[in-house]
């Protein structure tokens, strides 16, 4: 068995690389895959609480890089479902305490055992981002509907087709269809315009999201969240389904959640 | 272990390349691969390129006179060994493919830029963000120069597709250099030491060049039958 590879990055901070990638990890695992997240933003881990493992946290991706612990001892198994596990990053060094060939050989061992390894990467195009990118075989980058976001989305997209890592899917998060339809948000197809690459998701703003993340419950578990059912769709295009886009145009009155039930979108 | 084998078509017929390992296991899958599509391959002409594999003139004959059977021509073998290069020749086999003819004669006598043109960078894809271009001479840039990206050229700026980014012609201080685009809506624009921003748009993008006219960058619709 050989496991992939999924980097999700974005450039910009705090556009959702860290909710997406535990929703999604989620959402696969919950589905029967084995999955793996290694959160790569040393110094400032957050994927931990986002899963609501953060007092669990023995060991981390430095001591298994340091050699301090192995790589099974620094694994925690989600507290919901049983094929995920998370490498937490250390919190008291900085991204120099790993290097891109130790997170190739760290993945490279994982491939064996997982079906789907969920890289966390930082914000930035540095150190850590070159750490993420390393291992990867595929790449999803995340940005939401506003002009700076987008900028660093293409400069990100850049450095990953220098690298000859195949073409990157995008994710779109936090979009407000009301705002689009005032014209006071850019709109997907002013995102896919400017940034020209394969569209694999389209969250909505959901406040739900936030109430997931504070309490380490990742909303792709909860039926009712629109966001949650973006992030299983997500998922299971990551697994190769065709499953249509949502319709961002429906409100959710009652019309809207029974079309929802009959043909779910997103 | 399975040897690899790769089977292309290619201009020049049909291009086999053999990896490292056991030859005769590599013969006889070869020829089994051939024998599936024996329609198709009858009466192609074959290049092996058999990398650093040393074989003597017995294997090399065995294998074209197999591949005859299959109304193959063994052609051309590709070899990095002196030994195995040695043996092609003594079977009377092309030890190197023609060299392609070019549609320029060789010796081109320089170009005279008053009458045919001056030097020019070809970039085939989208600048995104982050990337720079720099040349002294012209930039034609196939793709948008994206928001964050930036061209700087000596002479002028063509682009066959939407500028956001920053643009400057003429960075040697040449005014009379021109910025051309199928929509020019630079963050930036600079001729010679000029610098311009753009308007706001108003409706459908369209061909636009952009030049100094008294001392002011102005853009222009471009209309055919006239020069910028």
């Amino acid at each position: 068995m050989s496991g992939t590879v999924i980097t999700v990055t974005s450039g910009k901070g705090g556009v959702g690389k860290t909710t997406a990638t535990a929703n999604i990890a989620t959402a696969l695992a919950a589905d029967g895959a084995k999955v793996v997240c290694i959160d790569a933003d040393i110094g400032l881990r957050n994927l931990d609480v986002v899963l609501g493992l953060e007092n669990r946290i023995v060991y981390d991706i430095v001591h298994v890089v340091e050699g301090t612990a192995k790589l099974r001892q620094a694994m925690i198994r989600d507290k919901r479902l049983p094929h995920l596990f998370l490498i937490p990053a250390a919190q008291t060094r900085d991204k120099s305490a790993v290097a891109p060939s130790d997170m190739v050989r760290i993945c490279d061992e994982l491939r064996e055992e997982f079906d789907y390894i969920m890289l966390d990467s930082p914000a930035g195009i540095e150190r850590g981002f070159r750490n993420a990118l390393a291992p990867s075989n595929k790449v999803l980058i995340v940005t939401n509907p506003e002009v700076s976001a987008v900028r660093d989305a293409d400069r990100i997209i850049g450095l990953v087709e220098s690298e000859l890592k195949g073409p990157p899917s995008l994710i779109i998060n936090r979009i407000k269809p009301e705002m689009v339809k005032r014209g006071d948000m850019l709109s997907i197809d002013d995102v896919l315009d400017v940034l020209a690459i394969d569209l694999i998701g389209i969250v909505p703003e959901d406040e739900s999201i936030l109430v997931g993340s504070n309490r380490g419950n990742p909303v792709a578990l909860d039926e009712k969240s629109r966001a949650g059912q973006a992030f299983r769709n997500i998922a299971r295009r990551i697994k190769g389904e065709q499953v249509p886009f949502i319709d961002l145009d429906k409100n959710d009155g009652f019309f809207a959640r029974l079309g929802k039930l009959i043909r779910p979108g997103g | 272990m399975a040897v690899s084998l790769n089977i292309k078509g290619v201009k020049e017929g049909l291009l086999v390349t053999v990896g490292d390992g056991d030859w005769s296991e590599a013969s006889r899958t070869l020829l089994e691969k051939l024998l599936e599509k024996q329609d198709f391959f009858r009466g192609a002409r074959l290049v092996l390129q058999l990398g650093g594999r040393s074989l003597g003139a017995a294997d090399l004959g065995k294998l074209r006179d197999n591949l005859g059977d299959l109304q193959i021509n063994l052609w051309t073998v590709l070899s990095e060994s002196a030994l195995t290069e040695n043996a092609a020749k003594a079977l009377g086999l092309e030890v190197s493919l023609p060299r392609p003819q070019s549609a320029l004669p060789p010796d081109l006598p320089p170009i005279s830029p008053s009458e045919d043109g001056s030097q020019a960078i070809l970039v085939d894809h989208t600048l995104r963000s982050g990337k720079s271009v720099r040349f002294p001479g012209h930039v034609i840039v196939l793709g948008d120069v994206n928001a964050g990206a930036e061209v700087v050229a000596g002479g002028n700026i063509i682009v066959w597709g939407r500028v956001r980014g920053t643009v400057q012609a003429g960075s040697e201080g040449d005014v009379t250099a021109l910025i051309c685009a199928l929509d020019l809506a630079p963050t930036q624009l600079r001729i010679a030491n000029a610098i311009a921003t753009s308007p706001k748009r108003r409706g459908k993008p369209e061909p636009e060049i952009a030049k100094m006219k008294d001392g002011q960058i102005v853009a222009e619709r471009w209309k055919p039958n006239e020069k910028g």
